[in-house]
């Protein structure tokens, strides 16, 4: 196969994978916008509508705020205290949180905080009649918290140590006291970083579906997602879960404008790799300061894990492994994983190919122009609109069909391999887009083409990204609840949503034993999905 | 032990050792006062250690450090009297020239109007007056160690070490700060050790030359005898003899 037949070939796939995405998303938001036709759409933003929204922005706004408050001290502990034994766990279980499934945290999180947690019965034991709720507001925060508190005291921590060496050696050298350090050096630096940090949390936030669901009280504490999935699920009021899905649309619409254009996203850690020395913190009340924020770290991130861990090993795994309800979801999960991962992995891939493709020439034409910026937007239009509104637009679109579990796996395919796209994404265009710097022309000097230059020339280096993203992409379908929870029935039972089941009929012994299994399985594709990062945090501290 | 400190002497450091996992540096040396000394010796043969041991950012494993005569082990680095000026990155980023001057007046920047008034004479002193609102990186190369310069000069430290501090510059430019340098040397009567790997650096603007290879100093020469040596390789390297 010559060269430019393989162009075409390429460019072809892409604008198919392309293609399908945008067909899958655009038919899902025209059957909502579609059916939001009749004329009494004013009457459907009543006051629980707007009670719903108001909420949604609350507890975005009010997770946001005390996770970077949170992340801030704790960033600047991390970085202050370079090298203590156990550093290097602390960080790797600040990452934990990001492969966790909502699901089994919130199952974690009621364990510590819950009615029956640690906390409440350490409370009662001394004597106090009040125990707190972790249902309503304080558990949808601390859930939020427990995700994001991490994610943004790393993002801070990367901030901090690509501070030159120089700054800090200056600073020791010119005498500045710690308050005067952070001031003139670190705040500066954690400034710049804040809007984008702030912006992907409020997002994160605001389309939060599994945590508010769980931990959520009623129609009180609600968010906009939750009420669609009700809308849908129970109430059966179609209308009205349009009406909250155009309102969804808008907001993330809205938030995506804002972070565009106010917000830079923020670096993932890219430190020199040198040892960071510092010579502040070491002494008197700053170490004893940073100590107490690391030591609330470890015990806020690490307890639910802890919780977890005990309560699933109480649990009966024997007869849980045995029961062939068990047996089903688990397949059914891996089958939806592989696939999801496979079409997600493959579809990415083949877009970046098909930018870099059609960019290649110097003065590339404008179709050719438009087809890059097309996929570039596509990755971003994904964002957009979330599962469970994506499910919520397939639900009505098929149910003129029939029953619409029939379709439910297909569907939930589709919107797992969607929703890790972006993180797909991520993963490998740097590692394609330095493959094909170094390739691209000596490939085509040598002639190698067709399979051969897959086989010889791309597949060893890019064996390991792809990889990474494939077991990045099972772990989020793997711990999803939202599309399943919309087509999920009988016959579809994940093992989120049989977990899920478990937790509602109080069969609390086989939830945690299902969590826990469910929960390790994650992890250890998460671990793998991250390897990467890993191991550029390991040789810094080696 | 401190008896034997001549007061003249600027820096002292007595069976100084400094280990890392493959390698161990030892340092002795007297340094008199008054004097620029080039530091000189390939890459990795120790020159930044020694820096850094004098300066306070490490410790050694063993040994004695002194300066001007005072035993300096634990004391930090801001306790020392001792001015510091890298390659780069002498000046906060985001923070303006009277700024990063000012921070070594106070370092937490509470600065009276007799300090603002210093900083301008100390930028003037450079040849930067009216730079004070400028962000380093609107400046060029040049400039921002000229403001490093000027940071050194209001804190009025006996001991200024700096680290390849024209590394970045291109020869014009070099030979009008090993002029400033010079100059504000005789204004003051610091001591100034300087790291470099410039002959020329060496010949018109040092007094005497540390050279080290291997974590040893292996000479320690007035300039005009440095130059005439012929005994060392690493020296005939360094010169571009070989």
């Amino acid at each position: 196969m010559s060269g430019a037949a393989e162009k075409r070939m390429t460019i072809a796939a892409g604008v198919f994978s392309l293609g399908g995405i945008l067909l899958f998303v655009g038919l899902a938001v025209i059957a909502l916008l579609a059916q939001s036709g009749g004329g009494d759409a004013g009457a459907l933003f009543d006051t629980y509508v707007w009670r719903v929204t108001r909420f949604t922005l609350l507890q975005a706004s009010l997770s946001t705020i005390l996770s970077v408050l949170f992340a801030i001290p704790v960033a600047r502990a991390l970085a202050r205290q370079a090298s203590f034994p156990g550093r290097i766990w602390l960080l790797r279980l600040m990452a934990l949180p990001l492969g966790l499934p909502a699901l089994v945290a919130a199952l974690g999180l009621i364990q510590v905080w819950g009615r029956q947690g640690f906390l409440n019965t350490g409370i009662v034991a001394l004597g106090f009649e009040e125990p707190i709720s972790i249902y309503g507001l304080f558990g949808i925060l601390l859930a939020h918290v427990f995700f994001n508190m991490p994610l943004a005291a790393r993002l801070m921590l990367a901030g901090i140590e690509r501070i030159p060496g120089e700054y800090w050696r200056t600073a020791a050298n010119l005498g500045m006291p710690s308050a005067a350090v952070f001031r003139l050096i670190e705040w500066p630096a954690i400034r710049g970083l804040l809007p984008g940090i702030a912006g992907l949390i409020f997002m994160l936030c605001a389309t939060s579906f599994t945590l508010v669901l769980t931990l959520g009280g009623g129609p009180a504490a609600s968010t906009i997602e939750v009420a669609i999935y009700q809308a849908l699920r129970f109430d059966f009021d179609p209308p009205r879960a349009i009406a909250l899905s155009g309102l969804q649309i808008a907001l993330t619409g809205a938030l995506l404008l804002v972070l565009k254009f106010v917000a830079p996203p923020p670096q993932e850690s890219e430190t020199s790799g040198k040892a960071m020395r510092r010579f502040d913190g070491l002494r008197g009340r700053s170490r004893l300061a940073d100590a107490l924020w690391l030591i609330l770290a470890l015990i806020f991130v690490g307890l639910p894990f802890v919780a977890i861990a005990y309560s699933g090993l109480q649990a009966d795994l024997a007869r849980l492994v045995g029961d062939p309800a068990f047996h089903r979801a688990l397949a059914t999960s891996a089958v939806i994983a592989l696939l999801s991962a496979a079409v997600s992995v493959g579809a990415t891939a083949v877009m970046i190919r098909t930018q870099q493709v059609a960019l290649m020439r110097r003065h590339a034409g404008a179709a050719a122009r438009g087809l890059a910026g097309t996929i570039s937007a596509g990755t971003s239009f994904i964002l957009l609109v979330p599962p469970v509104v994506l499910g919520a637009g397939w639900f009505l679109l098929l149910r003129p069909f029939g029953d619409v579990a029939r379709f439910a796996p297909a569907v939930v395919v589709a919107i797992n391999a969607l929703m890790a796209l972006p993180f797909v994404h991520r993963v490998l265009a740097p590692a394609m887009a330095t493959h094909a710097a170094r390739a691209d022309r000596l490939a085509a000097s040598l002639g190698i083409v067709g399979f051969h230059r897959l086989r010889w020339i791309d597949w060893p280096p890019l064996r390991k990204p792809l990889l990474m993203a494939f077991s990045f992409a099972m772990a989020l379908s793997l711990g999803d609840l939202g599309a399943v929870a919309l087509f999920g029935s009988q016959d579809m039972t994940t093992l989120p949503w049989l977990l899920y089941s478990r937790m509602g009929s109080y069969r609390t012994a086989d939830a945690a034993g299902l969590a826990l299994m469910l929960g390790l399985i994650c992890l250890v594709l998460t671990v793998l999905g991250t390897a990467g990062e890993d191991g550029a945090r390991e040789g810094r501290n080696a | 032990m401190n008896s034997t400190v001549s007061p003249s002497a600027a820096v002292m450091l007595k069976d100084v050792e400094v280990r890392f996992e493959t390698t161990t540096l030892l340092f002795d040396c007297v340094i008199p006062a008054g004097q620029i000394v080039a530091v000189a010796g390939a890459s990795g043969s120790g020159k930044s250690t020694l820096f850094n041991i004098i300066a306070g950012f490490e410790e050694p494993e063993r040994g004695d450090v002194h300066i001007l005569g005072e035993e300096m082990a634990g004391h930090l680095p801001a306790e020392r009297p001792v001015s510091v000026i890298f390659q780069e990155h002498n000046l906060f980023a985001h923070l303006d020239a009277a700024t990063n001057v000012g921070l070594g007046i106070n370092p937490t920047m509470r600065l009276s109007a007799v300090h603002r008034a210093k900083v301008a004479d100390a930028l003037k002193r450079v040849g930067l007056a009216g730079f004070g609102g400028r962000l380093p990186p609107t400046l060029s190369g040049g400039e921002r160690q000229r403001v490093a310069l000027a940071r050194a000069l209001v804190r009025h430290r006996p001991l200024l070490l700096v680290d390849e501090p024209f590394a970045a510059l291109d020869p014009g430019m070099r030979a009008e700060m090993r002029e400033l340098l010079r100059d504000l040397h005789a204004e003051e009567g610091n001591t100034i050790l300087m790291i470099t790997h410039h002959p020329d650096d060496v010949k018109l603007l040092a007094d005497s030359v540390l050279f080290l290879d291997q974590g040893r100093i292996i000479a320690h020469d007035p300039v005009e005898r440095f130059v005439e040596r012929r005994d060392v390789t690493a020296i005939n390297r360094f010169l571009g003899r070989e």
